[in-house]
């Protein structure tokens, strides 16, 4: 096991959650691909600790584990701001959700 | 209740005032409440008269004050007061007597006017205006009182709005008697000027005190000259007496208050109440000012009694008397008889107010018929109005003994005989006596003797409401003649404070024979000349150029249009020449200045800033406009973007490493 299959995999799920965002017209599923991008970028910092030449310090859990306690958050407000759309708008198909446009 | 009134002597003028003002507030339908406050207010002002007029019996020379400061600007103070003595209170009683009298005998006389309560409101007005000016301590107050006066004045004379000529005649009163209160406006503030106190008794330093005096000096003459213009203008002395007679348009209860108790009293007694200004630098009693009051006396009581000869109206006739009565208390003034003028004045006042009313009861009992020539014979017809009337006459013509006229008149003469510069006036006055006897007894004879003329015999006597005002007025004027005999000379120690011992030599004095002599002469003269007296007078007859002359009031009226209106007229035209061609010229020339000046700075405006903004608008909204299509509002090209960014900036840093 070396540092370089944890990034490709790491890589890997940041491409289909970006793959994800982009491509999914359900609010949640964007949520879902927002919040596997934030697991690679994790699995990262993971990654770098763990092969780092001083690992006895366990500063990138930590790091990992503010950026979950981050992610859990940011869930949470996001699916808050997904029923209010929905509420307001009765859809949550980002396609119809064009007020922004300029 | 005598301490109280004395330091609450602002009360007597502020009542009629008050009901003035309640009165207006009642409204015209209100016609009964209208004359009953009126004759209320009147009847209060007179209780408080006499109770302000018996502590002043007691002190010779009482004299309460009550000053207030009104305002104050920066270090001075402007202050304003109210003064009680012998001359205010006798000034009061005699007002406030004459008004009841007048304001009761309206209620008969006016009965049937429309604007019966405005009347009685405006009259109420003028008689506290009228205690106002007497009881004011400072000049200023004074000044605002007199004006009030002038302002009652011009309300009532024009009472008869709908009449062209009363109109007239109030624009001419009150315009009139502006030209002598800017005199007397100047005065005051020169007056200010120089004694640094408007006050006239203000603890030693009011103005007619000693330390104001001499703050006076050499300025006396002028200033005292200065306020007697406003007295010439009330008091209808030469050259501004032409307002009175034609004041005559007003009620006739309004010329009887008019000549008696207000209006024209006020510029005497002005004069009395600052006479001490006249009397600096006085040289036997002789002072430049005073010289010249005599004088504008003797001018006026001579020319007024001429013209009085040969007028026909019969208010007219008491109108010139009166400005011949009060030419004679002027020269009194002038000549040092202070408290002679001022028992004229009272004295005047009682009997004009009969006489102009008498002459009221017989226009309302004529169905308002004033030319004499269609009177006649109404002694039988009207036989209160007729002995009031002779009682009101004998006093003006200075009956001596039993009319108070008579003693004043003597008084008077008197003391003019005994000016030390110059005996003319006294010789004029003698002249003005006999002259006085002639008119009334023209007057008399036409309207009471001989057979009815025109429509005269469907005369009836006037109601009791007017009458018995009449008859209080001619027991006044006889009453009055107590306390003004030279025996026991009461009134005039009481307004001077020397006291008068009685001394029943000098009931008899050779004046009183003069007097006497020259009266019957008058009286002969005229009932020798207007016994068989038709519709032409007999001086018309024989001396025609001469009457036309006087009846035409010495043509001064005319002479007047040609001149001073003349010049007031051309001075109008020449400003209204002025102001439209050449102010209104420089001011257009300057709104077109300004005009082509707005033309350019528009065209620059349009042509250069506007066409630069419009130019960068249009740029900014093809910008806007080109830059909204990329916010399409879909997350997901952002995002999309975003990631492109990301990519870009990784191949980026593969690059560079």
């Amino acid at each position: 096991m070396t540092l370089s299959i944890w990034l490709i995999v790491s890589v890997a799920l940041f491409c289909i959650g970006l793959l994800a965002a982009l491509s999914r017209r359900h609010a949640i599923f964007i949520l879902i691909g927002i919040e596997m991008m934030l697991a690679a970028a994790n699995i990262n910092f993971i990654a770098f600790w763990r092969f780092a030449p001083q690992p006895a310090q366990p500063i990138g859990v930590m790091v990992a584990i503010f950026s979950i306690a981050i992610a859990a958050a940011e869930a949470a407000v996001g699916l808050a701001m997904v029923i209010a759309v929905y509420r307001h708008f009765h859809t949550t198909s980002v396609d119809q959700l064009d007020r922004l446009k300029g | 209740m005598n301490s109280w009134i004395t330091s609450n002597v602002w009360l007597i003028p502020a009542t009629p005032i008050v009901a003035g003002l309640l009165i207006l507030g009642f409204g015209k339908h209100a016609r009964l409440a209208g004359a009953g406050v009126a004759v209320l207010g009147q009847i209060a002002a007179l209780t408080m008269s006499i109770f302000a007029f018996a502590p002043t019996l007691h002190v010779h020379g009482f004299r309460g004050v009550q000053n207030f400061t009104w305002f104050t600007f920066g270090e001075q103070s402007l202050r304003l007061g109210f003064v009680l003595d012998p001359l205010a209170a006798a000034m009061m009683l005699m007002i406030t007597l004459v008004g009841l009298c007048i304001f009761v005998f309206s209620v008969g006389y006016m009965a049937e006017d429309k604007n019966f309560s405005r009347f009685f409101a405006y009259l109420s007005f003028f008689s506290g205006a009228m205690l106002g000016v007497v009881v004011a301590n400072s000049l200023l107050l004074l000044f605002i009182f007199w004006e009030l006066v002038g302002l009652a004045s011009y309300l009532l004379i024009g009472f008869w709005i709908e009449r062209p000529s009363a109109a007239a005649a109030a624009k001419k009163a009150f315009i009139t008697t502006r030209i002598g209160d800017m005199g007397f406006f100047l005065g005051i503030l020169w007056l200010y000027h120089q004694s640094g106190t408007l006050l006239f008794y203000d603890a030693g330093r009011g103005c007619l005190e000693n330390a104001g005096l001499a703050a006076l000096g050499g300025t006396a003459t002028f200033i005292a000259l200065l306020i007697f213009c406003g007295a010439v203008g009330k008091s209808g002395q030469f050259p501004l007496h032409v307002w009175l007679p034609d004041a005559m348009e007003g009620p006739t209860p309004v010329s009887a208050l008019i000549h008696a108790a207000t209006m024209v009293a006020a510029g005497v007694f002005l004069v009395a109440r600052v006479y001490p200004i006249f009397a600096i630098g006085a040289v036997n009693g002789v002072t430049p000012s005073l010289t010249v009051v005599v004088w504008i006396g003797v001018i006026t009581g001579l020319m007024a009694a001429l013209i009085a000869v040969a007028q026909f109206d019969i208010k007219r006739i008491l109108a010139y008397s009166t400005v011949s009565q009060l030419g004679l208390m002027m020269v009194s003034l002038g000549v040092g008889g202070v408290a002679a003028g001022i028992m004229h004045l009272l004295a005047h006042g009682f009997f004009k107010a009969l006489l102009f009313l008498g002459a009221g009861s017989v226009i309302h009992g004529l169905h308002h018929e004033q030319d004499i020539r269609r009177t006649g014979g109404l002694r039988k017809l009207m036989p209160v109005t007729f002995t009031t009337y002779a009682v009101g006459m004998m006093a003006l013509s200075g009956v001596p003994f039993f009319f108070s006229g008579g003693w004043t008149k003597e008084e008077i003469l008197h003391a003019t005989s005994n000016w030390p510069a110059s005996h003319a006036p006294y010789y004029f006055l003698l002249i003005g006596v006999v002259l006085t006897a002639l008119y009334m007894t023209r007057q008399i004879i036409y309207v009471f003797w001989g057979s009815p003329r025109g429509n005269a015999d469907h005369a009836h006597e006037s109601p009791n409401v007017m009458t018995i005002p009449l008859i209080v007025l001619a027991i006044c004027a006889i009453a009055f003649s107590i306390v003004l005999t030279p025996a026991w000379p009461w009134l005039e120690s009481y307004l001077t404070g020397h006291s008068a011992p009685f001394d029943s030599h000098l009931l008899l004095r050779p004046i009183l024979l003069v007097s006497l002599v020259l009266v019957g002469a008058g009286f002969t003269i005229g009932v020798l000349l207007y016994r068989r007296a038709q519709d032409v007078d007999p001086v018309q007859r024989a001396q025609p150029a001469l009457f036309r002359f006087l009846e035409n009031k010495m043509w001064i009226d005319e002479v007047y249009d040609r001149t001073v209106i003349a010049l007031a007229a051309l001075a109008a035209r020449v400003s209204d020449w002025m102001d439209r061609y050449v102010w209104d010229g420089l001011v257009r020339g300057f709104a077109a200045i300004g005009q082509f000046f707005g033309a350019l700075t528009m065209d620059a405006d349009e042509g250069v800033i506007n066409a630069g903004v419009d130019e960068t608008t249009d740029g900014a909204r093809g910008f806007g406009r080109v830059m909204s299509r990329l916010h399409s509002g879909q997350i997901q090209t952002y995002l999309g973007a975003l990631a492109l960014g990301m990519i870009a900036l990784l191949l980026f840093y593969a690059w560079l490493a």
